[in-house]
């Protein structure tokens, strides 16, 4: 047995053994040198290419063996499907509504009057934008990941076999490639503890961006944000640091979590001095700002990073900006992250996953594909408050990335509506009845 | 995307509440869908603390007795059907439905949409709109922004020119007269894009 087996033996041992060298070299070569050099093969870029080639491909088949089959398919909401809403303001709807019923003007009560509120009030039970910025934008063709599909049918049989493929490439492949690469970060991480720790950075976010196979497209680089000043940026999900931070060094600023995310924040401050905040601290807002202010001061201090939304928004708007870091006073560099849906789906819900289970949802996705716009500068301008700077910047980021601008506070993910936006519908409405009214008695 | 077939196989009696109501079955499905996502525990039946959760509806000053009016009275649940036939009183009045003489009147007319709006100052329900009825909506739409008395005025001026009979109360005739032609709402007339497969739907 043994002097029979063992020229096998030497053979699976060699053969393994060239296999793992080749493997590891090819690792070396095409990610880790260029991550740390910060160059690109393009390899990524093809490896796009090829995906959205096939994504078309099985959109076509779809939708003929649907017709051969005669279903129905239904493309998702487009932002107007079933409400087709024209920006109008209460005074013109009433206008309306009362057109119909008497000459009067618009100065006295008319029992109509409801049917404004009451359409409003369907309208939103059917459908709101608020609801609809928490939840995963739908596509308009299927990606080939079946948790961006609404219900799977066989619809072909060679769409089927690439769905498996597609399954056997994404878990097989490429979860454990990336899986392995991160492992390969921490280790790095551990050994060049001493060196210039800016290197190390930028170089382990690069390896983390080569991790989850993301291909950024950088825009304006000549805007990238300065020693002293404030970096603000639309909010999707936890990557959006790791794409940031890849492309220059900032300080970052949060909460402090406990569970995965804790530990990963807790080895970023022994490299740089981050501003991490206890929860206690956050609601004492002067606290807060004098921190970050004293760390603006500094010239010699990285940029500091914020999300101004406070939560998670699904990348097709920007909510309300708080306004705590515009009042700090120093410059700001806006930036806008929109993320290509197609080959897999950003946003972090997290009342619906936590923190691991999004990270295997992004390793196993195709990729992750953004572009990043750096905006000019902007500061302060004389006789404009902290809220109207923040509106103004998020307006510049929602033009540039190309998200819808709402006025809506992200805080309503997990709280209630405040009493004061009732009271706004309010005042509009007596305003238009009642004001007319004090007018007409003065005169 | 999906095949909706198996989609509209999954609602019961599916067929009998279009007739009812007049929804093709893409709006079935997108109500369906909408349906689910307010149901956020999936118990298969919507309470009034899952209507409170959409923020427009809560910042609306008739708001709660919209969601009123989902709920009959002494219920506490409100499940598919119901929702959807609620939601057809908003559809477009069917200008060029054939007269059937015995068919029942379809929910989108005009009298049931107003009947809907009557719902809403009557709650009560004795068919009346008493001054205290109408004084509770005025101060649910206009807030603190008024004074008592300003109140009371616009009730009293809204009561004698609306109530012809004088017996200091809207009834739903009177509350007819005086309204307008249009109580659609401008949902449900635009379709969502669909690939159409079949001739009409």
């Amino acid at each position: 047995m043994g002097p029979f087996m063992s020229p096998f033996n030497n053979l699976l041992c060699m053969l393994l053994g060239i296999s793992f060298t080749v493997w590891f070299t090819l690792l070396l070569v095409f990610i880790i040198v260029p991550a740390i050099f910060g160059l690109s093969f393009g390899i990524r870029r093809l490896y796009m290419k090829t995906l959205l080639k096939v994504f078309e491909w099985a959109t076509v088949r779809m939708e003929r063996g649907a017709k051969e089959k005669k279903h129905l398919l239904y493309k998702p909401y487009s932002l107007n499907s079933i409400i087709a809403k024209e920006p109008t303001s209460l005074e013109e709807e009433l206008k309306e509504i009362r057109r119909n019923c008497s000459s009067r003007e618009l100065d006295e009560f008319e029992m109509s009057d409801t049917f404004y509120f009451c359409r409003r009030g369907i309208e939103s039970i059917v459908d709101d934008e608020v609801t609809k910025c928490f939840t995963a934008e739908e596509l308009e063709s299927w990606n080939l990941l079946t948790r961006s599909n609404n219900n799977f049918n066989h619809i072909s049989t060679r769409l089927t076999v690439l769905w498996g493929l597609g399954v056997v490439i994404r878990y097989g492949f490429l979860l454990p490639l990336r899986h392995l690469l991160y492992v390969h970060m921490s280790v790095c991480v551990c050994r060049m503890k001493n060196f210039l720790s800016e290197k190390v950075h930028l170089m382990c976010y690069r390896i983390c961006v080569r991790a989850l196979t993301a291909i950024i497209t950088y825009h304006h680089s000549e805007n990238k944000p300065k020693n002293g000043g404030i970096c603000v940026a639309n909010h999707t999900s936890p990557i959006d640091v790791i794409i940031l931070a890849s492309d220059g060094c900032y300080a970052m600023v949060g909460q402090i979590h406990g569970g995965l995310m804790g530990l990963i924040q807790r080895s970023m401050v022994k490299a740089c001095p981050h501003i991490w905040f206890e929860r206690s601290e956050v609601k004492d807002r002067h606290l807060v700002a004098k921190r970050l202010s004293n760390h603006v001061k500094d010239k010699s201090k990285l940029p500091i990073l914020i999300f101004p939304e406070g939560t998670c928004i699904n990348n097709t708007s920007v909510m309300m900006f708080k306004k705590g870091s515009f009042e700090i006073g120093s410059t700001v560099y806006p930036v806008a992250i929109k993320y290509d849906p197609r080959f897999g789906e950003a946003f972090w819900n997290s009342s619906k996953f936590g923190m691991v289970n999004y990270l295997l949802r992004m390793m196993s996705s195709w990729a992750i594909v953004c572009s990043v716009w750096y905006l000019p500068p902007m500061s302060r301008q004389e006789g404009e408050d902290a809220m109207q700077f923040a509106n103004r910047v998020k307006a510049a980021i929602a033009r540039q990335g190309g998200l819808v601008d709402l006025l809506w506070d992200g805080g309503l993910k997990r709280g209630k509506v405040k009493d004061t936006f009732k009271e706004e519908q309010q005042k509009l409405y007596s305003k238009i009845l009642v004001g007319t009214q004090e007018v007409r008695s003065r005169s | 995307m999906g095949s909706t077939s198996s989609t509209l196989l999954k609602i019961p009696n599916v067929e009998v509440l279009m007739q009812e109501t007049g929804f093709s079955p893409a709006h079935i499905i997108r109500l369906h869908d909408r349906f689910k996502a307010l149901d956020k525990k999936g118990r298969g039946h919507l309470c009034p603390q899952d209507f409170g959760a959409i923020k427009e509806l809560a910042m609306n000053p008739i708001g709660d007795r919209i969601i009123g009016a989902f709920f009959s009275p002494g219920k506490e649940t409100v499940d598919f059907h119901t929702f959807v036939k609620i939601l057809a009183h908003f559809r477009p009045v069917d200008k060029n439905r054939p007269k059937e003489p015995n068919s029942p009147e379809p929910i989108n007319s005009r009298s049931n949409k107003l009947r809907f709006a009557f719902q809403l100052y009557d709650q009560d329900k004795d068919g009346k709109i008493s001054r205290d009825e109408l004084l509770k909506v005025l101060r649910a739409m206009l807030g603190m922004q008024v004074t008592e008395e300003q109140l009371e005025s616009i009730a009293d001026r809204t009561i004698q020119e609306a109530d012809l009979d004088r017996d200091d109360a809207i009834s739903f005739e009177e509350f007819r007269k005086v309204s307008p032609e249009i109580l659609h709402s401008r949902c449900f007339i635009k379709a969502p894009v669909i690939m159409l497969m079949e001739r009409d739907c």
